[in-house]
């Protein structure tokens, strides 16, 4: 089942190319939907009581390189699997609904994209997984350069367009990429006997000598902070963000940046659990100067794009927390709130474009008074903006108990330093939401309903966040065992020796 | 001493290497009768066709030929296969080609196939006389091909530079050979193996002069850095179907034939070139790689970026294991598929634009013309290292062979290569992307330089074809160069996902040389 689900998205991406212009659309988004399909069931199938992998594939790829064609899921990849195929679901309807040029590629590229991410979320073979979390870089390389506008940029910064900035973001993450695949190999290298050794739970069952760890590392974390980007390694986000067509930009925020934390519980703590042990404190100052910086930064920004940004950066900041706090309820609250911040953050970028739609760019200075004749789309829109500055009741704000319980209890002083980013979250949330919704309209600036197309994908999307927010536990109960079995690892691990 | 004992001829070993001659002769006869570039394109593949198919049916053969002057083993055969194809490619792309028109088909395509039998001699060569016999005999065709467009002045000039820079390397190399010689006292890479062994006569300082020239001489073909000036020029002036099989055969068999010098005949000496061949590894990454960055020309940009991919499979060699050499003919296979992938779009592109193979000639083709600009695109990203290409599987094989051998740096500074790499393949990428296609020029009278020059003057001509601008503009929609350029591609994405039957097939390479079988 699960192989149908990651190959169906390319073959409907395939299949998009080969029928009429007119029906292409339709063929992705119903290939989008199958997908979904099959994750619900997977999410139902799913026994929370199992710490190891379920629906595992098990083939031999490249047996001369030692790779191997290994799939599964387990209680942390279950649902950012689901995640991945709502938001691709959300984005391939949207862009059915308004078609761009150039359609089939679109979709092709778009269906690759949905293809190439729940192949990291689903690979259990380092490899495969390096593999697909370079591949994805392809699809959204062409997304954002061919089907990005140009961005008039802040004063004094000039043009920002979107080839230049493509070009940024590629090069800043596949340097990372490219580490990670250096420290991939050395990893198999070392651990094989002879023939090169890549399987995940292998590797982390007998891992290797805390020298090889402690570079080794670093080449991951290159990879997975870029990724998310984190503090310092955030170059490429700025121009990225403002030149990318806003439906690939939701997918892009909501699960991409995911895929950086993922991999630091999937692969990191189990495959190099003494690294990870003794640079705790340095991941840990990462992710405090990423909540603090990004939420500071986020309440300068006049583009309602980097105002995401930012929020993003914060946001991964707190789940960096959650996973190095090394504890199980900062990694369960990591885990709930990588699903939020994607169910948030999505909607978010779809209701940019409604609001460039009314007034023309991204600016939020020059928004205002939107909400005057549009009560659904500024209903809507309130619930995403509490849901991102984490309103108790929330399933963010569960997600970031959970996650500041954890390093209290790990490291007060982060917790303390992270907690500021709560208070920060709420300014940045309420005033991109102010400028646009309400204070006076500005000449030139409609105020009009949100369309019924756009408003039911926005309000699933809605919906899901209100789902959550009702009931968070159907995320935590089934990541409980799997992301405690990952941070105890590094536990046993070190107890061992 | 009246009986003369002639050696015995095994004519099935030697059936590729006569099926190349015999093809040679042919061609270049019917090249006289036949005007038609048709049939001397037709035969040419014929030739390498059965060529091909000979070597083929003697893979898995293993003996010495012609009294131990050359060895039929798998490496050898890889070579010759890469060589044929990469030909078969060039043949194609040449069908229009202004300069095979020029130069004549006949004499075009026999220089073609007699580059290609010095590659099947250079690579199956196990003495230092046969193979500085198919060393020449690879070369010496080239120069002419890189002149053959007559009426162009930078194709002269990338001849006569290529002559004198490439008869720099030879002499240097033939020098290399006779220190080898007297070190040794043998030309055979067995005796010579012997000689410089344990328990061996060799002489340190001789050897270490013949080792030390016979690399420069061989680093000169291979185009590694330092010894790469001529590349960008050369692949700039020449033709282009000449560029794209001077980039990816020359160095299939330069690199093998290197292969086999180095580590059957001067195996027992590793300890004193492999640090020299690691930096002449690491200096072509870094030149390639920088020396790529600014390019315009895309046939520059090509040649930088083969130094660079020169010195990443020459990490193969350095390793001394079998793994490393099986990296390397994986990832000669596949640099082969994805360069030509490459080039295809640049010699269509050429010949429908005013920009020559500068990058403006690519903007804009994503839209326009999409059978060019996916192979070229895959090609690139292959290049680049993206996952889901051969070129992707042949770096994780280059790198593991490295780890595996103890030069894990060596693995970083391919690693560091590629990060730079990315730069000046996707600036490529997204010109052909996102760019718009530009108007095309107004037709002034001399305002288009390259194509008047590419226009045959009617009357003064030398050559035996006019050749009218609207043939040669109708010429690139021709499907045999888009069949080609798709096929390298499919061929790239299809050993990307599916690797297993070219590993297999570097293995049986890799396994057939001497130290390692």
């Amino acid at each position: 089942m699960i192989q149908v689900m990651l190959w169906l998205p390319l073959a409907a991406g395939l299949i998009a190319c080969l029928v009429p212009r007119r029906f292409a659309p339709w063929v992705a988004a119903v290939g989008a939907f199958l997908a979904l399909d099959l994750a619900i069931r997977l999410v139902v199938d799913f026994d929370p009581d199992v710490a190891g992998l379920q629906q595992a594939v098990d083939e031999s790829w490249i047996p001369d390189l030692g790779v191997r064609y290994q799939l599964g899921i387990d209680g942390i990849s279950v649902f950012l699997v689901l995640l991945t195929t709502v938001l691709w679901f959300a984005a391939t309807a949207w862009s059915a609904v308004r078609t761009p040029e150039r359609a089939k590629t679109y979709f092709l590229m778009l269906g690759l994209a949905e293809t190439a991410t729940l192949g990291a979320f689903l690979a259990q073979d380092l490899l495969l997984f390096v593999l697909f979390f370079d591949l994805m870089l392809i699809p959204f390389y062409f997304l954002f350069g061919s089907w990005g506008t140009e961005h008039p940029g802040r004063e004094g910064e000039g043009t920002i367009r979107p080839s230049a900035a493509t070009i940024k973001m590629i090069v800043y993450t596949l340097v990372g990429s490219l580490l990670m695949l250096a420290g991939a190999i050395a990893t198999g290298v070392i651990a094989g006997d002879g023939t090169p050794q890549f399987s995940i739970s292998e590797l982390a069952a007998d891992p290797l000598g805390a020298d090889s760890q402690r570079w080794i590392f670093w080449f991951f974390a290159a990879a997975f902070l870029v990724k998310m980007p984190a503090f310092l390694v955030h170059g490429w986000m700025p121009d990225a963000y403002r030149v990318a067509p806003l439906p690939v930009l939701a997918v892009f925020s909501g699960v991409l940046s995911k895929v950086g934390a993922y991999g630091f519980l999937r692969v990191v703590l189990p495959v190099f659990p003494d690294a990870t042990i003794q640079f705790q404190e340095v991941l840990l100052c990462i992710a405090v100067a990423s909540i603090l910086y990004g939420s500071v930064m986020a309440f300068t920004q006049t583009s309602g794009r980097l105002v995401a940004g930012y929020s993003s950066v914060a946001q991964l900041g707190f789940i960096t927390l959650g996973i190095f706090a090394l504890r199980p309820d900062g990694a369960d609250g990591a885990v709930l709130q990588m699903v939020n911040h994607g169910i948030v953050i999505a909607p978010l970028m779809l209701i940019l474009v409604i609001l460039a739609d009314r007034t023309g760019g991204d600016d939020v200075t020059r928004m205002g008074g939107l909400a005057m004749r549009a009560p659904v789309l500024a209903a809507l829109f309130l619930i995403v903006t509490m849901a991102l500055l984490a309103i108790p009741g929330s399933a963010n704000f569960v997600g970031e108990f959970f996650i500041l319980n954890g390093v209290f209890q790990a490291k007060v002083a982060f917790a303390i330093a992270a907690s500021i980013g709560i208070a920060l979250a709420a300014y940045y949330a309420l005033r991109l939401y102010q400028h646009a919704m309400h204070n006076r309209k500005p000449e030139g600036i409609e105020s009009r309903e949100i369309g019924w197309r756009e408003g039911a994908i926005v309000s699933g999307l809605v919906a899901c966040i209100v789902a959550l927010a009702l009931y968070p536990q159907v995320i935590l109960e089934r990541a409980d065992e799997s992301a405690t079995a990952a941070v105890e690892a590094t536990k046993t691990e070190v107890a061992r020796r | 001493m009246t009986e003369f004992n002639a050696p015995d001829i095994d004519y099935a070993g030697l059936s590729p290497i006569i099926a190349l001659t015999v093809g040679l002769v042919v061609v270049l006869m019917v090249g006289l009768v036949a005007k038609n570039r048709f049939v001397n394109a037709y035969l040419t593949l014929v030739a390498l066709a059965t060529t091909a198919g000979l070597a083929i049916w003697q893979w898995g053969e293993q003996e010495d030929l012609v009294a131990g002057a050359l060895r039929l083993d798998e490496l050898a055969l890889a070579a010759a296969l890469i060589a044929t194809f990469a030909a078969a490619v060039a043949t194609v792309l040449s069908i229009r080609e202004p300069a095979a028109d020029e130069a004549g088909h006949g004499a075009f395509a026999g220089l073609v196939l007699g580059s290609v039998l010095g590659m099947t001699v250079l690579a199956q060569a196990q003495n230092l006389v046969a193979f500085f016999i198919g060393l020449e005999l690879l070369s010496i065709p080239l120069y002419v091909l890189c002149g053959s467009a007559r009426r162009r002045e930078g194709s002269l000039e990338s001849g006569l530079k290529y002559l004198i820079i490439g008869s720099l390397g030879s002499a240097t190399l033939l020098y290399g050979f006779a220190f080898l010689y007297g070190a040794s006292g043998s030309t055979d890479y067995a005796a010579i193996a012997e000689a410089l062994g344990p328990g061996g006569e060799g002489d340190d300082t001789l050897v270490l002069i013949g080792t030390a020239m016979a690399a420069v001489g061989l680093a000169f073909k291979a185009s590694l850095a330092p010894f790469h000036q001529w590349t960008p020029d050369v692949y700039q002036g020449a033709p282009t179907p000449v560029t794209a099989f001077m980039a990816v055969a020359t160095k299939a068999a330069a690199l093998i034939a290197l292969a086999r010098l180095f580590e059957v005949a001067l195996g027992p000496v590793a300890v004193d070139w492999d640090a020299a061949l690691a930096a002449l590894a690491v200096a072509s990454i870094a030149v390639g790689n920088v020396g790529a960055l600014g390019q315009d020309s895309i046939k520059r940009l090509l040649g930088y970026s083969g130094i660079a991919q020169a010195g990443y499979m020459l990490a193969g060699v350095v390793v001394f294991t079998e793994v490393g050499l099986e990296a390397m003919v994986f990832y000669l296979a596949a640099y082969t598929l994805m360069n030509l992938a490459a080039f295809v779009a640049v010699v269509a592109r050429e010949r429908e634009t005013e920009h020559g193979d500068d990058i403006r000639a690519l903007e804009g083709i994503g839209r326009s013309r999409p059978w060019l600009a996916w192979p070229l695109t895959i090609g690139f990203l292959a290049l680049a290292g993206f996952p889901g290409t051969s070129g992707f599987i042949g770096k994780l094989f280059l790198i593991e062979a490295t780890v595996d051998a103890d030069y894990t740096w060596l693995g970083i500074a391919i690693v560091i290569g590629t990060m730079v790499s990315l730069a000046y393949y996707l600036r490529v990428l997204s010109a052909v992307w996102m760019r718009p296609e530009p108007e095309p020029l107004p037709a002034i009278a001399g305002g288009a330089p390259l194509s008047t020059i590419r226009d045959t003057e009617p009357g003064e001509s030398g050559a035996p074809f006019e050749l009218p601008r609207s043939v040669a503009r109708g010429a690139s929609r021709c499907a045999l160069v888009v069949g080609a350029g798709v096929i390298c591609a499919a061929a790239t994405i299809a050993f990307g996902v599916y690797p297993d039957p070219l590993v297999d097939w570097a293995s049986a390479a890799g396994e057939s040389l001497a130290p390692f079988a």
